[in-house]
């Protein structure tokens, strides 16, 4: 009996397998001939691009963000008109911040049809990502992935600083304004970002006069209890504490830091943002923070000023800094696409060509900077920004 | 006649290869006529690597009948030794393919060398101790990965625990673990053939101990220890030997996974304590002790989170649904009572049919 059920649930399973094969492979066939059509009627052909990001799990924050961002930037441009005529079409799945997982989102995108990527959204599986993207030659343009590997390959560029510029630029910050010499780092040694933006931190410190008195270390294990790492800080006689880490430790820190009476100036970077909207956290406690991020919600521009109304409309939050980034990456897309004057019936080889040429000659005034620029590795040139927290508000120093 | 003179068990362990081979055959015709879809080719290694992982783990939990807890921990060992060995080995041995079978080699030797030092103290103990401590082991495993900085130079190999910078290496040096950020630029070697070639492999090793007399020995262990111990069976010896080939197997998943993906961390959600739950899942949803329904659970509850990225923000919540109402359906008295009275009843009725 037992011989016969698992006989059967293997027949299911050769069948259920099967089954799926052949449900793409109609889709396949529709798109295909959607291709055709598309050379005949041009009107109706779209630009598929689609997203990845973590939607679920303890990074969603951010793919929610980026998620959010990305579909106001293609609802706006589909209002006025499209990219060069035609419509685009946006796709976002979830990667679970899991390289392996992402990988699957990738393919399931690459069978909707996408022709370029606004990806991924967290730094480890970008880098998995990536390395499907240029085997495919599949433009791509993260929002978010900081970590250096991840625009390795010359068809992937990406929107946010690096975390080793976010490190020397924090830095150079503290050092050129002389916001403090004694400086202690509390870092997340098992994060990627936290790691590599406090190792470029530490080497640029010595050449800006800080002295860092103390460099703690927790790992995503211990992310509950601080007191032991800001004890040290505060018995090293710190006048800062530097965080370059994600807001939801910094506001355990921060509370944790004002029970053991230890107030000192906190420097965070762009993973610091989103900090107020933390629920239950008393915002008075942020009082002072510096952080040192691309984007400000609360900026007097026109062009934040519309992002951020619109996005509260739709979504009915305050927007973060993933939200603007994703916002830019797709103006960065629509902008590329212009220039190299792709159109949809082209192949994702041939767009993704026509991209990486265009990429480097344009210049995108978005949220997260005016006149961006963009090289040939694919690193963003533009200005870093501080703010400072004052009266439960980000303030642009 | 040959047929029933054969043993039961050879009878169904060719009934498993069978399986997996006409599987095998499937899908390359499929890939051959390019009706598979790039998701389900994504997909075909990480399930080969959780199909050794499930039939390796079912060695500890179903044959020799202990609970392990730590299986991934077992799995980042092999995928870092073995991603380890691929990248300080790119010079010596320029192909990949050799330079992977090697891999597999070192990621199998050094699991199971954990396997052994772990298994010494603990497999003495008797009851939830072996749980808890491979529970503790994938977590330190884990974590020590994550501190741990190896670079390569022209002088050597140098290793700290500290930071990249504290490594000192000369000019042209690599960095080959950097801590948090693992290993990148793993070569892409793992294909969904070395998959099934493992699969089978992995196959071969378990039933072929399990239909031993060594097997015999680890399954009356489990059954009643006091009179495996009263018959003179060494009982630590062999649980050493059913735990240390699983956790080396378990290394084998690992370097296959690590050969799939460009980067390799040491992450909660891969290497962590719900990978080896996941892994236990996919052993009790098959049937405890039972290697096909191992093989069969590890498919399924790979594929269905993907097949349900239709359903969007629901995904995970219908996934967790399906799962309880497998579990149910697969494991409770009622529903198998049901299950037994359709079938006969489909029997029956073929049989009627037929006359």
């Amino acid at each position: 009996m037992k011989k016969f059920l698992s006989l059967a649930m293997a027949a299911m399973m050769a069948v259920s397998m099967t089954a799926c094969g052949s449900s793409s492979a109609p889709k396949d066939a529709s798109s295909d001939a959607a291709d055709k059509t598309s050379t005949e009627a041009s009107s109706d052909a779209t630009f598929k691009i689609g997203g990845i990001g973590p939607i679920t799990g303890g990074a969603a924050v951010y793919g929610l963000g980026v998620m959010n961002g990305a579909q106001l930037a293609v609802d706006e441009i589909n209002a006025a008109g499209g990219i060069n005529g035609y419509q685009v079409e946006f796709n976002f799945q979830d990667d679970e911040h899991d390289a392996e997982k992402s990988v699957n989102a990738y393919n399931a995108l690459k069978d909707w049809g996408m022709q370029a990527l606004m990806g991924t959204v967290t730094s480890t599986p970008c880098i998995a990502v990536a390395d499907k993207t240029a085997a495919d030659n599949m433009f791509q343009i993260t929002p978010s992935g900081s970590a250096v590997p991840c625009i390795a390959n010359d068809n992937a560029f990406r929107v946010c600083f690096s975390d080793p510029d976010q490190g020397a630029a924090s830095a150079k910050y503290i050092g050129e304004n002389k916001l403090a010499t004694k400086v202690a780092v509390i870092y997340d040694s098992s994060d990627v970002y936290s790691s590599g933006i406090y190792e470029k931190f530490a080497s640029e410190a010595a050449n800006q006069g800080i002295e860092i008195v103390a460099a703690e270390a927790f790992t995503a294990d211990s992310k509950t209890d601080f007191s032991v790492q800001l004890q040290k800080a505060k018995s090293a006689g710190a006048e800062m504490v530097f965080l370059p880490i994600y807001y939801t430790e910094a506001s355990l820190i921060l509370a944790q830091a004002a029970t053991l009476d230890f107030a000192p100036t906190f420097f965070g970077c762009d993973g610091l943002d989103g900090i107020l909207n933390v629920e239950k956290f008393d915002t008075s406690l942020a009082e002072g923070v510096m952080l040192l991020t691309p984007f400000a919600a609360d900026s007097q521009d026109e062009l934040t000023q519309k992002f951020v109304s619109a996005y509260k409309t739709a979504y009915n939050e305050t927007p973060n800094q993933f939200a603007a980034d994703a916002y830019d990456a797709i103006y960065a897309i629509k902008a590329a696409m212009e220039d190299g004057a792709v159109t949809p019936d082209m192949s994702v080889s041939d767009i993704c060509d026509a991209m990486k040429a265009s990429m480097v000659k344009i210049s995108v005034d978005g949220l997260t900077g005016l006149g961006m620029t963009w090289n040939e590795s694919g690193e963003p040139s533009k200005q870093p920004k501080a703010v400072k927290i004052v009266n439960g508000a980000y303030t642009a120093m | 006649m040959d047929n029933k003179k054969m043993k039961k068990t050879t009878k169904s362990s060719i009934i498993t290869y069978a399986m997996v081979i006409a599987v095998y055959i499937i899908v390359e015709i499929m890939l051959k006529t390019g009706s598979m879809s790039s998701l389900m080719q994504g997909l075909l290694v990480p399930i080969c690597v959780y199909i050794i992982l499930a039939v390796s783990l079912n060695l500890t939990v179903g044959i020799l009948g202990e609970l392990s807890l730590g299986h991934a921990g077992f799995m980042c060992v092999g995928a870092f030794s073995g991603a380890f060995f691929t990248k300080v080995m790119a010079e010596i041995i320029p192909n990949v393919g050799v330079r992977l079978f090697f891999a597999i080699l070192v990621g199998a030797a050094v699991a199971g060398l954990f396997g052994i030092i772990i298994g010494i103290p603990v497999l003495r103990l008797k009851g939830d101790y072996l749980a808890i401590v491979t529970l503790a082991f994938g977590e330190i495993i884990k974590n020590i990965v994550n501190v741990l900085y190896v670079g390569k130079d022209s002088v050597g190999l140098h290793l700290s625990t500290k930071d990249a910078v504290a490594l000192k290496l000369a000019e042209g040096g690599e960095v080959i673990i950097n801590g948090a950020q693992g290993i990148t630029g793993t070569p892409h070697a793992s294909t969904f053939t070395l998959g099934i070639i493992l699969i089978l492999v992995t196959l071969f090793i378990i039933m072929n101990l399990v239909n031993s007399r060594t097997g015999r020995a680890i399954m009356a262990i489990r059954d009643n220890l006091i009179a495996a111990e009263s018959v003179g069976i060494n009982i630590t010896q062999y649980k050493l030997l059913a735990f240390a080939i699983s956790a080396a197997l378990a290394g084998v998943a690992g370097v296959l996974y690590a050969h799939n993906l460009s980067t390799l961390t040491a992450l909660p959600k891969n290497f962590g304590y719900n990978m080896s739950i996941m892994i236990l899942v996919f052993v009790v949803l098959g049937g405890i002790g039972n290697i096909k329904g191992s093989i069969i659970s590890a498919v399924i509850l790979t594929l269905l989170p993907e097949l349900l990225r239709g359903l969007n923000n629901y995904r995970m919540l219908i996934y967790a649904i399906v799962l309880i109402a497998m579990m149910i359906f697969n494991s409770s008295p009622k529903a198998i009572e049901l299950r037994m009275r359709l079938v006969e009843k489909f029997c029956i009725r073929k049989k009627k049919g037929a006359a």
